[in-house]
């Protein structure tokens, strides 16, 4: 197991280094020249020197990433122009909400997912299979912030119930906290609930199908059992598996979650920066992002050889 | 994945004719259009993405207004017989909007993952071929990108780039780019160990014929899926960039950037929500449909 971390470890680490090194060079993508882009509205000759001076402009583009990646392994990754703070504090400030948001929705991802395929593998070709595609084809195919405003027209327009937008932290009040996250969280773990379904109904296939299944059947061990206690477990490998992957799914979502509902997240701080054009803040994003996406993989992989001995070998 | 030449001329590939190992069935094609027959949902999606492109191309004829043009009598104006959909913020049809952004969304679609495809096909090709160093060193980049995950990559990309709806094109077309480096390579390193390669290669077929004429038809159809379900999901990029306001400019018409809108008019004027939404909707699904109906009908193995 020791060695299969190894060497997971050893293809994980130039990951992260090859795309630290291809969100630096986004900035060459900037139109122009990158001090003068980087200091926005602003044209005092002096600022624009500084900027250059401080971001090392004038080396060479590997050198500047020398400097820039040195800083994000001491975990600076520059400082936002706009909000005059250090970009790493800015995402540690607004990482628990995206957090908090991103695990609601794995729930609810789960609840629905998990049942659903669960439901349709055991019904295969009847009305419920055929139902529960529906479902998923749906969810995979209703763009997630357009299923935000219908909830908020429904919810918080018609009928009043939940409030449009407005996070209030759960050690505040976490009634509210919950009121404020029950509706993002529903639109953002929609998709992943269709992914999940569609894994689960596979999974269970073809764990349905295989030999102890059928003897546990023969038994005279009830249909419910076989299903839950029997066929089930084995299943939720590969459904913890891309539980974890579909974590970076999660995040690519919350920016647009985070837009509509107004949830001051790490989606949010991203668009904001955009905006602003404050690319610091933009590269430390996507590279969190990156790090916590490759992390992810890395424990999905684990988790699995940890259940599976024969993947430790691959 | 040895369908067979047929499949390959669906996709519009000139497929070749006597190629060793390739199975020449007869009639594979209409076997294909059976199988894809049987799928109602397929061909709902065919059909639906058909009347969509017919709208697109045939906008100026269709709409029954110009969809820039303002009109202060119907600000917020609610659905009437003269405005279907009702109007916008400005007093735009919002009907005539529909039909012209489908043009930004289809476009988009097909422009990005034309992108995504004729970039990631041929470093796939090498990839997998030509194994070794060249393999590494395309691999560990693809990992690299696909660790970044797509929207965001997308919306950094487009952030840099500067907000049109061309570079939200290339933003998403290079964001698509990786998945289909890692399928192509994946399928040609499954192609390449079937025997009739083997046989080519001890005929002594160049590499390149090899690459070209004996694997590249056979991993057509593997492709031809993953880039159908890729357009949906490129649309559903499009209309997230253009709602961020990093994709279609204003006043130009786009099913994102309309919602972006409607968002702020949403307890006077619910109908500029509802219908720029059930269009991206409508054309996300009609080419998942498509998608998953090809799939089944193409790989006859992973029907389930």
């Amino acid at each position: 197991m020791l060695r299969f971390l190894a060497r997971r470890l050893a293809l994980a680490v130039p990951t992260l280094i090859l795309a630290s090194m291809i969100i630096f060079a986004l900035q060459q993508l900037l139109p122009g020249d990158v001090a003068t882009a980087l200091t926005g509205e602003e044209r005092d000759p002096q600022v624009i020197a500084f900027i250059r001076a401080k971001y090392h402009l004038d080396q060479p583009l590997p050198v500047r990433y020398a400097y820039w990646a040195g800083g994000v392994l001491r975990g600076d990754l520059g400082e936002s122009i706009r909000l005059q703070k250090p970009v790493s504090k800015l995402i540690v400030e607004k990482l628990p909400v995206t957090l908090e948001l991103a695990c609601l929705a794995m729930l609810v991802a789960l609840a629905i997912g998990v049942p659903m395929g669960v439901l349709s593998a055991v019904k295969r070709g009847q009305a419920a299979d055929t139902v529960a595609n529906g479902i998923a084809l749906w969810g995979l195919s209703v763009p997630n912030f357009w299923l935000g405003i219908l909830l908020i027209l429904l919810f918080s327009v018609e009928l009043g119930w939940l409030p449009a937008s407005g996070y209030v932290s759960p050690f505040e009040s976490l009634s509210e906290n919950l009121a404020a996250m029950v509706m993002p969280a529903f639109v953002l773990g929609n998709a992943i609930a269709a992914v999940m379904m569609r894994h689960t109904r596979a999974a269970m296939l073809g764990v349905l199908g295989s030999d102890y299944v059928r003897t546990a059947r023969a038994k005279g061990v009830s249909p419910l059992r076989v299903t839950l206690r029997h066929a089930l477990p084995n299943a939720a490998i590969p459904i913890i598996t891309l539980g974890a992957l579909e974590f970076g799914q999660l995040l690519s979502g919350a920016v647009l979650t985070e837009q509509v509902f107004s949830v001051p997240g790490f989606g949010k701080l991203m668009v904001d920066a955009v905006f602003n054009r404050d690319f610091a803040t933009v590269q430390g994003v996507v590279i969190c992002t990156a790090a916590t996406y490759i992390a992810l993989n890395l424990a999905a992989d684990l988790l699995a050889a940890a259940v599976n001995p024969k993947l430790r070998r691959a | 994945m040895s369908t067979g030449t047929p499949i390959a001329e669906t996709a519009g590939i000139a497929a070749p004719t006597g190629s060793p190992g390739l199975i020449q069935e007869p009639g594979t094609v209409t076997a294909f259009w059976r199988r894809l027959r049987a799928r109602p949902s397929a061909i709902a999606g065919l059909v639906i993405v058909g009347l969509l492109i017919l709208m697109a191309v045939f906008a100026p004829w269709i709409a029954p207004y110009d969809p820039t043009a303002t009109d202060w009598g119907n600000v917020r104006g609610s659905p009437s017989l003269a405005h279907p959909f009702g109007g916008d913020e400005v007093g735009r049809d919002v009907l005539s909007r529909i039909i012209f952004g489908a043009r930004a969304s289809l476009g988009a679609g097909l422009v990005s993952v034309a992108l995504a495809v004729s970039l990631g096909l041929p470093l796939g090709l090498l990839a997998g071929y030509a194994g070794g160093w060249i393999d590494g060193a395309i691999s560990r980049l693809t990992d690299a990108l696909l660790a970044i995950p797509f929207l965001i990559l997308a919306i950094a990309l487009a952030a840099f780039l500067g907000p049109s709806l061309v570079n939200a094109m290339i933003a998403i077309g290079l964001s698509a780019t990786s998945t289909f480096i890692r399928l192509t390579r994946a399928q040609v390193r499954a192609v390449a160990a079937e025997e009739f390669v083997e046989a080519a290669r001890a005929m002594g077929n160049p590499p390149w014929r090899i690459a070209f004429v004996h694997i590249l038809p056979n991993i057509v159809p593997a492709i031809l899926v993953q880039a159908t379900l890729t357009i949906a999901a490129a649309i559903i990029a499009e209309a997230s960039l253009s709602f961020l306001g990093l994709g279609q400019q204003p006043p130009e018409p786009s099913w994102g950037a309309m919602l972006n809108t409607a968002k702020n008019f949403m307890d006077q004027a619910p109908w500029m929500a509802i219908w720029p939404g059930l269009s991206i909707f409508l054309a996300v699904l009609a080419f998942n449909l498509f998608g998953d109906g090809l799939r089944d009908a193409l790989d006859p193995r992973q029907r389930a």
